[in-house]
């Protein structure tokens, strides 16, 4: 890989390694001197400009030119010491919305995201899409040139030409102008937008988001008669009801969701979930109370609940379910919550809303505020008026910024042949893919953390992002595309966003309110006030649409590679999904029951019919799946993604239509007798009786506390073994995982990965049982087949105090440390695998091939320098992020002190949103993981073996509604 | 009788004269020709040529899989998470039990003071070096960098690192150097006088050159026979303990571990039976075709395989008593993971391996009751074969199968042979092959000299003295 680079793309490709020190200074170089600075730079001249550069960092107080610096330094310049990581806060736009995220960085190299604790969506933690983001920055496979028509061509050669392009729009006002861009919260963007289309007030803003918020909004819109965006407050909700919502799982504000629902699911106040969804969802999955219901069912559903509140005239037949739900609701005013999901019709979420309204919880549970995206509103609508604009004639320039429209346009638009009808198509994107290769001019676009830019959270809070690394294939971002349609094309990014900043920071200062905005990576004061809203009557009932006979196809973003987006991503392709542990394939899921009415099973392949579109897809039986629903992912099935998206998975875009963007009667399929490996890392759904997770009620806890101890065998105590005491040390490292919090969400995984240096091996490994995760979240099922429990449990290496792995090793490669870790020593490792054999957990993983990759360049600057990438033949596994506990006390030594609680906090910990992870020091009565140890919930996964793990579990609690339980019991015996 | 090798006086340990074990009619000249001709003569069997090209073929094999392995990782083999050890020690366990008949040939029955094992021991020993042999290459190679295997062993060193004395894998390091160092011993001392007989009666130079240097100067006086006495009695006193020694820790590398289906205290008898059967298995599978290759029906009598038949029985009988017990203190020690490995060897993924072996070591030896089975050759031969094959099965079930699935069934999953594990145990099945055809033609396959002691005249030549 490392060759084909270098011939691709030769000195440029070098050019950024060399850069990385004095990244910044060598931008002022490059201006300073008007020479462009990879004319051949050979080592004296490099020593040349290294001295330069660092001569010039210490002169830029003098030189009167700072128009352009990085902040904020969380140490002055002079302090970049090699091997010491800095920190810069910023944001990943996901959605449109941001999360704040702090990216930790190596000598100019970012190298780790981790989440933002001041940032409103984030609270510290992250989602899986923030951690692959950082792959995504170095993915080879990115686009490298500015190309038109495949020639390459230098950035000024585009805006002489956008020029050109511009001047014969201006005597129409920009009627045939068109602007194509994701969903957008950035208030620049925004800005620069509304300043174009004053010049041009004939052209049009058509964003086009494929897992879009255009139902949240248009179900505001017939609630209220305005659009609003509803923000909620799980923290302070007692009783919520989701349609069909997995704010668990995915939405603008997931990370802070799960902050504030695993908050009130610890102790004795727990909330109660009851979900009612087609497809299993991470939120269904922690539901107390799940059914699986039809999309017309759902409708039905909520229409019975808002009726038997009171919120709209009562017409619904009884339904225990939901009166169950809506005597909880009642019992709750004010803290209840009805939440509706991305996926479901407006009348569903303006249902949501009523019965929010009527129930007092508008205020404390749920606030409405103005819609943080800013483009234009019904995205599809928009979008659809656009394919038929450019099928018409009527478009001339069509300006992409960033999305692959082609790619996920809805498919009855025919949106790659309107385009064709375009003169002149521009696609700014970071990889040259399907829409590109329709478009005169592909521009490479910086990645999120190569360009400034602004952007908003669910509240409305903005963050401005700031680059860590000059863009590695001289990308630009969206602010400076647009700019090429202004009178200031040459502006850069950075001037685009402190110019649009200034006057509206709050603070007298404006630099120092940048600075600390920056270095916050929120800018106070800018979440949107709540606004007061009035509901209007709804509409009626619209009649079913779905039939017995025909199946219902359920359209949703894939799970690790969303919308397409992260499709050339290593980490999110091998991620596990969080609840079918599939990985490097989308699949069309189906219920067990209705697998058996089709004769079909998993892996099975299937031609999907619907509309008169066709796609062929491996059937995948999913336990909870509603009943005549068939969940097809898209995101899958690129053609033109990479080398790791391409070919991957079925194209589900192909089925979705723009009436059916999110689930559309009348599927039909087809057996083709074919067989599709599918490959998942667990094989076994069941615990077999076995108390590795242990779950009990709200109420069996408080009536028995010591139940949780007695769901499995009897652990032998400390004295109890015939071997002499291990001498112990200053700590005594443990983990405590909070299976009550833990919603499975996977962001835990792809953080280890990436603070870890873990490989990606492919489908093939992966389906030979050897991928290569340091920490695993199992998803075990109980219950009926139809509508089972879930539940998740993260393992890491427990760190046996009597470890079986150590005692077997032959050449003593795994031992033990007197801080309580369980080490393993790669360069003294033979590979044997008798440990992986003799460990119960199976936390082992064994390079069984040369899985690095020692060659590409790029992916050696992904790599954390404080983690040892691990060769062939030697085992590896979680060593509880032995190099931030030793950076601590490093820390700390020098501070003459111990390491304080919390000092020490792991990439897992860190990373999880739900806080359900805890690291510290056991032998410290006041530490967290003390206390969480002496919970009577604590219990050590399989310590009746007499390991003695140091990693220990508190066991889950469910809050189930006692009048529903009973109700349930009869239907489980059907 | 003035051939360098005759015993004057024989060893009182020779019992009486018995028909059975030797055809009537021979004399010390006749055993002497007729067993040195095999090495000697220029006509070699036609047989001889195409085991040996099958063993040549397979070895290229072997080699092959081998060399890809080291140029691409142990990733090549089907093992994996949670399976981490495959075919590799499936096949190592095998062959080494397999060698343990040539011991106990050589070594217990010498000291039993069976006579019968006279006309076996020099084959079944050569079969114990060579699947030791054969054995030892999966240790080797099936490290994750075997390259560094020498860490294993105890030396001194600039990292100030010993082994880990605690680890089973350790103990299996001595056991098995130990077993191999005085098998070939015991294998090379008690070949001397035949060696002389050979160089004596070559008619090449080459032959007598080689033949006299292996010989190591042997004469036939009474010191030297003094001396082969006291040595061959020292070593067959150092190799008796060896064969229970052996498969008892490589018994360990299971029982010593924590996996359900490994951690069990029958572990060290029930595979010492199961090595025992194992051998005689493979050197009645052996013996049947060369009695027939060298028409050495006079030597290998009818009794020989009587009796090795009747130790098959006798052995597996324990190994089928050791896999009910195995059954049984699973469900008697409540204790459900070992339940479940039951019940996952009876009804899982694998449950065709283990009924397949219940029906290779249990049922089929049964035959072995009855007399005509027991002297009838062919009967014998599949019966070994089937023994052969479920002793392969068993340590399958007992490696792969438990490791399959032990106690967190989010981690449970299958293991599966690749075409290289394939190979490599084909290839190790070549190289055993080719090495015992060279042996053939090399060596004196049957030990000349202890089959004149046999003969009636050796007995009288003592009680005359």
């Amino acid at each position: 890989m490392g060759d084909r680079l270098e011939l691709l793309r030769g000195r440029e490709y070098w050019r950024s390694l060399e850069e990385l020190g004095g990244a910044e200074d060598l931008e002022h170089l490059d201006r300073e001197f008007q020479v462009p600075i990879d004319s051949g730079v050979n080592r004296r001249e490099l020593l040349t400009l290294m001295g330069a550069s660092i001569a010039l960092a210490g002169l830029t107080g003098c030189t009167r030119q700072p128009t352009e610096r990085i902040y904020p330094y969380v140490k002055p310049p002079e302090e970049v010491v090699p091997g010491e990581p800095l920190y810069y806060a910023t944001a990943q736009v996901h959605g449109g919305y941001a999360r704040g995220i702090v990216a930790e960085s190596y000598e100019g190299r970012p190298i780790k995201i981790e989440g933002n604790a001041l940032h409103p969506a984030s609270l510290g933690g992250t989602d899986v899409f923030a951690q692959g983001f950082l792959l995504n920055l170095y993915d080879p496979d990115r686009s490298q040139t500015l190309t038109e028509r495949g020639e390459i061509r230098p950035w000024s050669a585009f805006l002489a030409s956008m020029r050109l392009a511009l001047e014969k729009e201006r005597p129409s006002r920009g009627a045939g102008l068109r602007f194509l861009t994701t969903s957008v919260s950035s208030p620049t963007l925004a800005a620069q937008m509304a300043s174009i289309l004053q010049a041009f007030p004939e052209a049009r803003w058509v964003a086009w988001e494929p897992a879009g918020r255009d139902n949240v909004y248009e179900g505001a819109r017939l609630a209220f008669g305005e659009a609003a965006e509803p923000c909620y407050a799980f923290d302070r909700a007692d009783v919520i009801l989701s349609l069909e919502a997995d704010f668990l799982g995915v939405g603008p504000a997931q990370p802070r969701a799960v902050r504030d629902f695993a908050s009130r699911r610890r102790g004795e106040n727990s909330n109660r979930l009851y979900v009612v969804e087609s497809t299993p969802s991470l939120t269904g999955a922690r539901a107390d109370h799940r059914r699986p219901l039809t999309p017309v069912e759902i409708e039905a559903l909520a229409r019975a609940v808002a009726a038997a509140v009171g919120a709209v005239p009562a017409r619904a037949a009884a339904d225990p379910f939901a009166d169950a739900v809506a005597k909880d609701l009642l019992a709750h005013r004010g803290s209840g919550l009805v939440v509706a999901g991305e996926s479901q019709p407006p009348i569903v979420h303006a249902l949501a809303h009523v019965i929010n309204q009527s129930l007092g919880n508008v205020g404390t549970t749920v606030a409405y505020i103005d819609p943080v995206l800013a483009g234009p509103p019904n995205q599809s609508a928009a979008l659809a008026e656009l394919a038929s604009d450019m099928r018409a004639g009527r478009v001339s320039t069509l300006a992409i910024l960033g999305g692959n429209p082609v790619f996920t346009a809805p498919a009855d638009l025919r949106f790659a042949e309107a385009m064709e009808k375009v003169p002149l198509r521009l696609h700014l994107s970071l990889y040259d893919d399907e829409t590109s290769r329709l478009c005169h001019w592909q521009i490479p676009e910086a990645h999120g953390l190569e360009a400034w830019s602004d952007a908003r959270a669910f509240d409305g809070t903005a963050t401005i992002l700031q680059p860590l690394i000059l863009p590695l294939y001289g990308g630009k971002s969206g602010h400076e595309f647009l700019a090429a349609f202004s009178d200031q094309p040459e502006k850069t990014g950075h001037d685009l966003v402190h110019e649009h900043w200034k006057g509206r920071l709050p603070g007298g200062d404006f630099e120092a309110a940048w600075r600390r905005a920056l270095h916050d990576g929120v800018v106070l004061g800018t979440a949107f006030p709540p606004k007061t809203v009035a509901p209007r009557s709804l509409p009626p009932a619209a009649p079913a649409r779905e039939s017995a006979e025909t199946l219902t196809a359920l359209f949703r973003p894939d799970p690790t590679v969303w919308d397409g987006a992260y499709a050339n991503n290593g980490w999110l392709q091998e991620l596990p999904k969080p609840l079918t542990k599939l990985t490097w394939d989308n699949a069309a899921l189906i219920s067990p029951s209705t697998s058996e009415r089709l004769g079909v099973s998993t892996e099975d392949v299937v031609e999907l019919f619907l509309e008169g579109r066709k796609v062929t897809a491996p059937v995948w039986v999913m336990p909870g799946q509603a009943d005549g629903c068939v969940t097809l992912h898209f995101g899958y099935g690129r053609t033109r993604g990479g080398r790791i998206a391409n070919g991957k998975g079925f194209d589900a875009y192909a089925l979705r239509s723009g009436a059916g963007l999110w689930s559309r009667a009348g599927l039909e399929t087809r057996k083709t007798g074919s067989h599709y490996p599918l490959v998942t890392t667990q094989h076994q759904n069941r615990m077999e009786g076995r108390g590795l997770v242990r779950a009990v009620t709200a109420e069996q806890y408080r009536s028995d506390p010591g139940i949780v101890q007695r769901m499995g065998e009897h652990p032998p105590g400390p004295a109890d073994t015939l071997y002499p005491k291990l001498p112990t040390g200053s700590y005594a490292w443990g983990l405590s995982i909070d299976l009550s919090a833990c919603v499975g969400c996977n962001a835990c995984v792809v953080a280890c990965q990436s603070e870890n240096n873990s490989p990606v091996v492919g489908k093939h490994e992966v389906s030979r049982g050897r991928a290569m995760p340091w920490i695993r979240i199992d998803r075990y099922y109980s219950g009926e087949l139809e509508n089972p429990d879930t539940l998740f449990q993260p393992v890491t290496c427990m760190h046996c105090e009597n470890a079986p792995c150590e005692t077997v090793c032959p050449v003593a490669a795994t031992v033990h440390s007197a801080e309580g870790l369980n080490q393993m020593v790669y360069n003294r490792c033979v590979g044997t695998r008798y440990c992986s054999n003799n460990c119960p957990y199976k936390v082992r993983r064994f390079n069984f091939f040369l899985y690095a990759d020692f060659k590409s360049d790029l992916w050696k600057m992904v790599r954390n320098p404080e983690v040892t990438v691990r060769s062939r033949g030697v085992m590896e596994k979680c060593t509880y992020c032995v190099q931030r506990i030793n950076r601590a006390r490093i820390t700390a030594e020098r501070e003459n002190r111990p390491i304080r609680d919390g000092e020490i906090v792991t990439a897992c910990q860190q990373a999880c949103p739900a806080r359900a992870i805890v690291f510290g020091n056991l032998d410290d009565p006041g530490s967290l993981v003390a206390k969480a140890r002496a919970e009577k919930r604590q219990y050590g996964l399989l310590a009746e073996l007499g390991t003695r793990p140091r990693t220990t579990y508190l066991a889950s609690i469910s809050n189930p509604n006692p009048a529903l339980r009973a109700a349930a019991t009869p239907e489980r015996g059907a | 009788m003035t051939d360098g090798t005759t015993r004057e006086t024989a060893s009182g340990r020779v019992g009486p004269p018995s028909g059975t074990i030797l055809a009537p009619g021979y004399t010390f000249t006749t055993i002497t020709d007729k067993l040195a001709s095999i090495a000697l003569s220029r006509r070699t069997p036609k047989a001889w040529f195409f085991g040996a090209a099958v063993g040549f073929v397979l070895t290229m094999t072997l080699l092959a899989a081998i060399t890809w392995l080291l140029f691409r990782g142990i990733g090549i083999w089907g093992v994996n998470q949670p399976v981490g050890w495959g075919f590799e020690i499936v096949n190592f366990v095998w062959w080494i039990g397999i060698g343990h008949a040539g011991t106990l040939i050589s070594a217990i029955l010498l000291l039993l003071r069976q006579p019968w094992r006279n006309s076996i021991n020099r084959f079944a020993e050569a079969m114990t070096i060579f699947a030791v042999a054969c054995a030892a290459i999966y240790p080797t190679f099936h490290t994750g960098r075997p390259w560094l295997d020498y860490w294993l062993i105890p030396y001194p060193n600039t990292m100030g690192m010993w082994p880990n004395f605690r680890s089973p894998l350790i103990w299996d390091v001595f056991a098995v150097s130990t077993y191999a160092t005085v098998s070939l011993l015991f294998w090379f001392v008690g070949m001397i006088p035949d060696l002389a007989t050979l160089r004596d009666r070559a008619q090449k130079m080459w032959a007598k050159v080689v033949y006299g240097m292996l010989a190591m100067g042997w004469r036939g006086s009474a010191r030297h026979w003094q001396r082969y006495e006291t040595a061959s009695l020292l070593l067959a006193g150092l190799a008796t303990p060896l064969v229970v020694s052996v498969h008892t820790v490589v018994s360990f590398d299971f029982a010593a571990g924590i996996v359900p289906g490994w951690h069990a205290t029958i572990f060290p008898p029930y595979f010492v039976a199961g090595a025992i059967y194992a051998g005689f298995a493979m050197v009645l599978t052996l013996a049947i075709p060369l009695r027939k290759m060298y028409s050495l029906g006079d030597f290998i009598t009818a009794k020989h395989l009587d009796n090795m038949a009747k130790i098959l029985l006798a052995t597996g009988l324990i190994v089928g008593y050791g896999y009910v017990v195995e059954a049984f203190m699973a469900f008697y020690s409540g204790n459900p993971f070992e339940r479940y490995m039951i019940w996952n060897r009876i009804g899982g993924p694998y449950r065709h391996m283990y009924w397949a072996l219940l029906f290779c070591n249990l049922l089929t030896p049964q035959l072995l009751w009855f007399r005509r089975a027991r002297r009838s050759t062919a009967t014998l031969f599949v019966v070994a074969m089937i023994v052969n094959v479920g002793m392969w099965l068993e340590r399958y079930v007992i490696v792969v199968v438990s490791l399959s699935r032990d106690f967190v069934p989010s981690s449970w999953g299958l293991y599966r042979a690749t075409i290289f594990d394939w190979a490599t145990f084909i290839g190790s099945i070549g190289l055993f092959l080719a090495l015992m055809f060279l042996f053939l033609r090399l060596l004196p396959m049957i030990s000349i000299f202890e089959m004149r002691q046999i003969l009636p005249e050796a007995k009288v030549a003592e009680e005359e003295a």
